[in-house]
């Protein structure tokens, strides 16, 4: 499937609208859209909604054997998918430069960083260290899916808890989370990345560009910062050169973000959102009360209908039932009547070998039987070999 | 129609007294429609703590290599959280999307392609046939023509020959077997059936003729969607 393209008349008009500084959804030159995030029922898996750009996140972990270059320490591996529900342009199992981009970016952002401890993942060095395995799913693409794919990671990597280990020697035993409760990942810092489009030869800038104003962008300029101010990683594409008194400014951005609603809508300030949502979540857990992403549908809304648990009428379920055995004629005949004798044995199996079993005997070979007879005559009559030897030859 | 804002907050566990119950139930279930921006149409449905997503793109064009002369293409594709797709991904779309093209008046858009995408949220037991719920709600939102619309259920056999609808996934794991039927809406016939295990004839009989009882109210909830979301229409 491929994208409608963008006309000329639709890049003229959103270039026209940042010079004169509007944006096509009234927000301001640096306001962000309404982020929100919802976690699911298993732990590590939460879905971000930035405006409408939608992406799923799960974090799951496996022991594995590490790296030889790295025994002591655990492994993180990041995976970004691009549905292809996130945009008719995006197709499964395809390397395109967006996805590339994405997945570099993401890895830099968080493990580069060092933002989670890798040595306290290790069980025992060199044999078994825990993965972590981040897989990031975009559902919805309006634009700014690095920024969303970021706060996905990063929410999902508090959200996880991974089994309890207990280490006697060379075993491992690995606990349930009914036996133990399962651990937090440390995490030493939360970085996030905040996108900035520039437009015109870099005259124009926006925060957390759409997806309409993405497509009229001439760079991009991706900054991961983190609650202390510390720039994990910046990341400029596009080709505007931008001078360093530009730059300054965009940093002090960083921090007003927009505020964040979570899924009990509650306002709360930016980052130290992020902490306190696990134990939010942990909290409703502990209680006893309904949690995931069924609770959180929004039943308020028209296009949202909810049903209680309702039994299924049983009553005449077993009268149906045989009526309608009665009524197909039965078949007790596993042959067709008629059947040879000598072709009913043949179906059923003969074992020839220790692991080898044959259904059929196959047709006699008859190749090089005739030999004596006149070949050069007789050759055409007989084809090709002995399975096509009924329907050629007489 | 049940009360729905009592559904929000009542606070309670599910039990284990549940499970022993001696008539079927088809857990709570809810969608939301039109969700995402970009897809023709989108959906949600959630059975229990089973949720499913689905987007769907058509009818749009198709490569020449799948094209087909006379009807519509149509493709499915079951993603899953974690890893890389496997058989069983590839052997669910393939019984949800028989189930669409038996479904889809496909002969009204020829040389086109109708692209239904799941994405697996969650999974607590009955995937398939919430897969085809979701479907059939996506393809009602993107208003897209059909002969009737289709749900799917699942029931298991436990091990003591009881039938049990919408089963979790650890009743499914305790099971002997395991049914999913797709059911029409118009006659209430079986349109797939996707079974593991093993069962007696009687049996399927029986899970056939609970499956049709469980599929009215299925389709009592489609209807009431979309009475509730064109209500304020005049």
């Amino acid at each position: 499937m491929r994208d409608t393209p963008l006309s000329n008349c639709e890049r003229l008009f959103l270039l026209q609208a940042i010079q004169e500084k509007k944006r096509l959804d009234g927000r301001q030159t640096y306001d962000y859209r309404n982020i929100k995030i919802l976690f699911g029922t298993d732990y590590g898996c939460c879905i971000v909604e930035l405006g409408k750009t939608r992406v799923l996140c799960q974090v799951s972990c496996e022991l594995v054997p590490p790296k030889d270059s790295r025994p002591t320490e655990g492994i993180l591996y990041f995976n970004l998918e691009l549905s292809p529900m996130a945009s008719p342009a995006f197709e499964s199992n395809r390397q395109s430069e967006l996805l590339v981009m994405l997945n570099r970016q993401l890895e830099r952002c968080l493990r580069n960083s060092k933002c989670i401890d890798t040595e306290s993942l290790c069980v025992i060095s060199g044999e078994k260290v825990w993965q972590i395995r981040v897989d990031v799913h975009v559902l919805n693409h309006d634009g700014n899916l690095m920024d969303a794919a970021s706060i996905a990671a990063i929410s999902a990597l508090s959200h996880f808890r991974r089994p309890d280990v207990a280490i006697q020697g060379r075993e491992v035993t690995v606990f349930s989370p009914e036996e133990r409760d399962p651990i937090p990942l440390s995490i030493y810092h939360m970085p996030i990345c905040v996108s900035f489009a520039f437009f015109l030869q870099g005259s124009y800038l926006l925060v957390d560009p759409c997806e309409r104003e993405e497509r009229v962008k001439d760079g991009l300029l991706v900054i991961a910062m983190n609650k202390h101010r510390e720039i994990c990683s910046i990341q400029s594409s596009g080709g505007i050169m931008l001078l360093k008194d530009q730059v300054k400014p965009v940093e002090m951005l960083l921090l007003v973000e927009g505020e964040h609603e979570n899924h009990s809508s509650e306002r709360i300030k930016p980052f130290p959102v992020l902490l306190c949502f696990s134990s939010f979540v942990l909290m409703q857990r502990k209680e006893g009360g309904k949690f995931g992403f069924a609770e959180s549908l929004p039943i308020e809304r028209i296009t949202a209908l909810k049903r209680d648990e309702a039994p299924v009428e049983m009553a005449d379920v077993k009268d149906t039932a045989e009526e309608i055995i009665n009524r197909t004629e039965s078949s007790t005949e596993v042959y067709p009547p008629g059947l040879k004798t000598r072709e009913r044995s043949a179906a059923s199996p003969v074992l020839v070998a220790t692991g080898t079993a044959q259904v059929g005997e196959g047709i006699v070979n008859s190749w090089g039987l005739e030999e004596d007879e006149d070949d050069e005559v007789i050759i055409e009559d007989k084809g090709g070999g002995t399975y096509n030897h009924n329907c050629i030859c007489k | 129609m049940t009360d729905i804002s009592a559904t929000g907050q009542v606070v309670c566990m599910r039990g284990p007294m549940e499970l022993d119950q001696s008539s079927p139930v088809l857990r709570e279930y809810g969608s939301e429609q039109s969700l995402l921006s970009r897809p023709d149409g989108s959906s949600t449905f959630v059975q229990g703590d089973t949720s499913i997503l689905a987007g769907v793109y058509g009818p749009a064009e198709v490569k020449v290599s799948k094209e087909i002369y006379d009807r519509a293409t149509v493709e499915v594709l079951i993603q899953s959280k974690m890893g890389l797709p496997s058989v069983r991904e590839r052997a669910r779309e393939q019984c949800v999307r028989e189930t669409c093209e038996a479904a889809l008046l496909l002969t009204l858009h020829p040389r086109s392609s109708f692209t239904l995408i799941l994405q697996v949220v969650h999974e607590d037991g009955s995937l398939l046939s919430c897969c085809l719920n979701a479907a059939c709600m996506a393809l009602m939102d993107a208003g897209l023509p059909m002969n009737n619309l289709f749900c799917g259920v699942t029931c298991a056999i436990s091990k003591e020959g009881q039938i049990i609808t919408d089963p979790t996934a650890r009743q499914e794991k305790e099971s002997r077997a395991l049914l999913t039927f797709a059911i029409d809406s118009v006659e209430h016939n079986v349109l797939m059936s996707s079974t593991t295990g093993s069962f007696s004839v009687p049996e399927l009989q029986q899970c056939i003729a609970i499956s049709q009882k469980a599929s009215e109210q299925i389709f009592s909830f489609y209807r009431d969607s979309v009475k509730r979301r064109y209500s304020k229409m005049k």
